[in-house]
């Protein structure tokens, strides 16, 4: 690890920049995502065109998403802009089918107690049904914050710098030790999101933690994700 | 836009359609890669995971493992294995079936959990051994489960044979976006995005007939338990 002491510097600019580059899009991504959640929700037609958006979004492989943009965006095809324009479509696209399980886990019960005890619609959606379908929301923006940190490499490929950019230089200059520099620089900003993820989680929903699955250190994303095959297997 | 013209040129550019660098033989080239890729991996994770959700064991280990593969960046796996074995497509290989592990563990085990426990009592009652239980109970009804697995690993591995032809010696769709950086060519970098995402589409439509076979074609038990 000599090359590491002789090269902090560089690490952590390249670190800063892949901070950047990720926490834009995850931010973004779920704020766009819950409305349209929330939305797709209510309505079941608007859910099926939706979640299959969504998952034809989600198919289309990233380095082909980040040199395409250009011709549709009208950027330059090294642009950090095409990065951040695709990892937030697919955080969006991620997002949107758990916010719309989150809304979905919500009891019906409750909802009518809620009307009942006078919420008008607007404060019924945020004081109610987004503190109730928080941890679901916080389960799907762990996977997103996962995915995302680690995409952001790709794009190394497209000439944006970030900690990616320790796998290509690594490469070209045939030194492992930058290579696993990187590696373990990605993997490491992965789990600090995700526990930040869910510190957050636990101090805004202090209930949840008694709660099943959903709070439970870094095992959660795969089950997640085994619920995200089992939505979608139609 | 003259760049989206430039693609549709280079599409209608017949020297794009023939030789060792046309869309067809990379096309080919691409599709099996994926397919040995999926088939290997397949060959490792579908009998562990199929283990591990009929005994139940070692379930935390898996899906640990799995979570801390996921979140392995693929360009680094795939750059420090080449360094090791290298030019040739054996690094490529190597990375593409790490990736395509843990959605077939996945599915596998998630969709052995997924199938009713009583179901499952009920066939060791009428006398099934452990064996009948799996192949006859347990794998088809979690058979669309298992091939959504099988579907995100295709994927997964599509989108990273792409990113592969970084390293010098593997083929595939991804020479197009590579080598059309390099070389600055942006009609080239287009045309190959737009043929791996079409690939790409047409794999997971190909993968939701398949799913929605498994799942009209399977036992009628979960109905009957219920």
């Amino acid at each position: 690890m000599r090359w590491f002491e002789n090269n902090t510097d560089k690490v952590v600019d390249l670190l800063l920049s892949h901070v950047w580059l990720s926490v834009v899009p995850i931010v973004l991504g779920f704020v766009i995502a819950v409305p349209i959640g929330w939305y797709a929700n209510r309505h079941p037609r608007v859910r099926g065109v939706l979640l299959t958006m969504a998952g034809v979004l989600y198919t289309v492989p990233s380095l082909a998403l980040f040199l395409i943009l250009p011709s549709i965006i009208g950027t330059g095809f090294l642009d950090p802009l095409n990065v951040v324009v695709a990892l937030t479509m697919y955080a969006v696209a991620i997002m949107a089918r758990s916010a719309s399980d989150a809304f979905g886990s919500v009891s019906p019960g409750v909802l009518d107690a809620a009307t009942a005890a006078g919420f008008a619609p607007a404060g019924r959606a945020f004081q109610v049904e987004l503190p109730l379908a928080g941890p679901v929301l916080v389960a799907g923006l762990r996977v997103v914050a996962v995915s995302t940190v680690s995409l952001v490499s790709v794009g190394a490929l497209t000439g944006v710098n970030n900690l990616g950019s320790l796998f290509t230089e690594g490469y070209r200059t045939d030194n492992d030790a930058e290579i696993l520099v990187g590696v373990i620089g990605i993997v490491a900003l992965a789990l600090v999101f995700d526990g930040l993820i869910v510190l957050a989680g636990r101090l805004l929903l202090p209930w949840s933690r008694s709660s099943r699955s959903t709070t439970r250190s870094p095992v959660s994303p795969i089950m997640s994700f085994a619920q995200h095959l089992r939505g979608g297997r139609v | 836009m003259s760049v989206v013209n430039d693609t549709v040129d280079w599409f209608a550019d017949s020297s794009h359609w023939s030789g060792d660098d046309g869309v067809p033989h990379r096309l080919v080239q691409h599709l099996g890669y994926t397919s040995l890729t999926v088939l290997i991996a397949a060959a490792i994770a579908i009998p562990i995971g199929l283990w591990i959700g009929h005994t139940g064991r070692l379930r935390g280990l898996a899906v640990v493992s799995s979570g801390a593969l996921r979140a392995l960046p693929t360009l680094g796996v795939l750059t420090y294995a080449s360094l090791f074995t290298g030019i040739g497509i054996k690094a490529a290989i190597f990375t593409l079936v790490l990736l395509a592990i843990p959605p077939l563990l996945a599915g596998a085990y998630a969709g052995l959990e997924s199938v009713d426990r009583q179901t499952i009592d009920a066939a060791r009652a009428v006398g099934m051994t452990e064996w009948q239980i799996l192949t006859k109970v347990e794998v088809p009804l979690a058979l669309p489960l298992i091939i959504g697995g099988v579907r995100s690993a295709t994927l997964q591995v599509v989108a990273t044979a792409t990113v592969a032809a970084y390293v010098p010696g593997p083929g595939g769709l991804g020479r197009y976006l590579i080598d059309g950086l390099a070389l600055s060519d942006y009609p080239r970098v287009v045309a190959g995005s737009v043929v791996v995402i079409v690939l790409a589409l047409a794999l997971d439509g190909m993968f939701v007939l398949l799913q929605r076979l498994a799942l009209r074609n399977r036992p009628a038990a979960v109905r009957t338990t219920a």
